[in-house]
């Protein structure tokens, strides 16, 4: 009787959301699945991986893809790494530490539309940065016109991101046990020692939920490129999300949708493998 | 002593300090720039987007942008550009308020009652039901793009902004943020009131709403963050311009009306940092525990 009381509520509280949440995410998700199986947008026939055969063919989908892959693997260790770093800085307690971190944080919650204007003002080919080489007897570079821009989007990314990985370490750190410490050193552990055998240790639940969402922030500086560079940037910051955009704008649905499918594979493994990959970890750390 | 201590300290404040005024600059300098006259900003960045021969100048020597931190004199000629005399900035602030704000309130409303079920009721594949949700939440927007297109379209609401408030309100990221959060609050509170015949809306209204009340902040802080930036979906399915919010604007403001473009981009941010600081420990304590296992 209670039991079934109970499922009544589950019903009533999930309603609203579960129903909402199929209708715009779950139904469209498995609608584009299904399309990117047909040869046409509605009532096509059933043609099998032929649209992912040629979309791996497609040598601007590679391009996309290789950029993406180039993008992360370059900016999310780096990301994670400098974050770590300040999050250890700032855990020894600097004077004004509420003050410092806030401004660590505020690019987090600035939108990026509104300071695009002062980043074009460095990376401009007549921009600041390029005044600056001049100045030192560099020629100029055309930051967002040569291979260059992908340095200019990682940096973009880490000025973005840096604050949100910041605060999760700061949370991570707060969590170990200061005696811990304190035993290591009574026992002569050196610094080093206690950074890799007790801070990393113990940060290794944290360090799985900040790679996740580094890797899925990411795949978010689409918004920025788009704003630094627009529909068709130079070739080396032409991601993922570019040619989805572009697809649709050229209303090539089953390249959109099959480039969508493989998109939604690889984030599933993602999060599998490093959901699973922290499971294990506690089962050893307990 | 204490005196050998304070000098690393100092250090340490100094080297952080650095990196904070380095990541500060964007903002730094567009707070000082909105306060030029539009001939001033014309004279130090007009050069933005030129090409090379025009911008060499006559002997061949090479000329840039003059990157100014302080203005010659302070206007608020800017601000009175974009406030009285242009009309788009006004209409377009108010299309993204009326778009931000039910976005916000449903998506609160909706996710709390789900992630109650969620964090506090146990039913059949409750777990698979989690991960979908925090799957959909990883996906980037432009994955369900056709599908969302066509959702749109099936219930007639390409080009109204229902077709951005809708899947807004039900967007997986509050249902995750909140779990975490109601999981963190003790199961004695809910099972005692239970005991003493209390329903679950009871509990939930009574016990965990109140409780869960730093959360549903943060909740409301990120939302805002994320949607009042948002530029794919209203570039998507908003093609009428009288419908669009102020983060298209400011994304073309750079090339059409630089002159006035930083003292929009003061405007455009305003609601967010003021929100930010009024709310930044519920901001942090946020994103915190949805880094936490509940």
């Amino acid at each position: 009787m209670a039991l079934r009381r109970e499922s009544a509520a589950v019903m009533l509280f999930l309603a609203p959301s579960v129903l909402g949440f199929s209708v715009f995410y779950l139904i469209p998700f498995v609608l584009g699945i299904s399309q990117s199986l047909t040869n046409r947008t509605l009532g096509g026939h059933f043609t099998g991986l032929t649209n992912y055969a040629e979309l791996l063919a497609s040598g601007s989908f590679r391009k996309a893809a290789a950029n993406t892959l180039l993008f992360t693997s370059i900016s999310v260790p780096l990301l994670i790494v400098l974050s770590l770093g300040l999050a250890l800085l700032i855990n020894k307690g600097p004077f004004f530490r509420q003050g410092l971190q806030t401004a660590l944080i505020l690019p987090l919650v600035v939108p990026v539309a509104s300071v695009v204007l002062v980043w074009q003002i460095f990376v401009d080919w007549n921009g600041t940065l390029n005044a600056w080489l001049d100045h030192a007897g560099h020629s100029r570079v055309d930051w967002l016109q040569s291979g260059a821009s992908m340095g200019v989007l990682v940096v973009l990314y880490l000025w973005k991101n840096l604050g949100y990985n910041l605060i999760l370490f700061l949370a991570g750190l707060q969590q170990i046990p200061r005696d811990y410490y304190e035993t290591a050193r009574i026992e002569g552990a050196g610094r080093w020692h206690q950074f890799t055998r007790i801070t990393l240790v113990y940060l290794t639940p944290t360090l799985f939920f900040v790679v996740l969402i580094s890797i899925i922030n990411s795949f978010k500086v689409f918004r920025e490129t788009y704003l630094l560079a627009g529909d068709y940037p130079f070739d080396r910051i032409y991601i993922l999300q570019h040619y989805m955009n572009n697809m649709f704008a050229a209303l090539e649905i089953q390249k959109l949708t099959a480039a969508a499918t493989l998109m939604v594979l690889c984030i599933a493994i993602l999060v599998t493998v490093l959901l699973s990959l922290e499971r294990r970890f506690r089962d050893v750390l307990d | 002593m204490k005196k050998a201590k304070r000098l690393p300290k100092l250090a340490l404040t100094a080297g952080i300090g650095l990196i904070a005024a380095l990541m500060s600059i964007p903002l730094i300098v567009t707070f000082t720039n909105s306060l030029m006259t539009e001939q001033e900003i014309g004279m130090n960045y007009g050069l933005i987007g030129q090409m090379t021969d025009v911008a060499a100048g006559a002997g061949g020597t090479a000329r840039f942008v003059n990157l100014k931190l302080l203005p010659d004199w302070l206007s608020l000629g800017q601000y009175r550009e974009v406030l009285i005399m242009n009309s788009k900035f006004l209409r377009m602030f108010w299309n993204s308020v009326g778009m931000v704000v039910p976005i916000i309130v449903g998506q609160t409303l909706v996710a709390s009652l789900a992630a109650y079920a969620f964090a506090k009721l146990r039913f059949r594949g409750r777990d698979k039901l989690f991960l979908l949700y925090l799957l959909t939440m990883l996906m980037p927007f432009q994955v369900t793009l056709v599908p969302n297109y066509l959702v749109a379209n099936a219930l007639g609401l390409m080009n109204t902004e229902a077709a951005i408030i809708l899947p807004g309100i039900f967007g997986a990221f509050g249902v995750f943020m909140l779990r975490q959060f109601m999981a963190h609050i003790p199961g004695a509170y809910t099972e005692a009131a239970k005991i003493d015949g209390a329903g679950e809306w009871t509990v939930y209204r009574q016990i965990v709403l109140p409780l869960a009340k730093p959360g549903l902040a943060a909740l409301a802080v990120l939302l805002f963050v994320d949607y009042w930036n948002m530029i794919e979906q209203p570039l998507l399915f908003l093609e009428d311009s009288f419908k669009q919010p102020l983060s298209l604007y400011l994304a073309r403001i750079a090339e059409e009306e630089r002159g006035v473009g930083f003292a929009a981009s003061v405007l455009y941010m305003t609601p967010m940092l003021l929100l930010f600081f009024y709310a930044e420990s519920y901001f942090i304590q946020g994103v915190q525990l949805s880094g936490i296992k509940g």
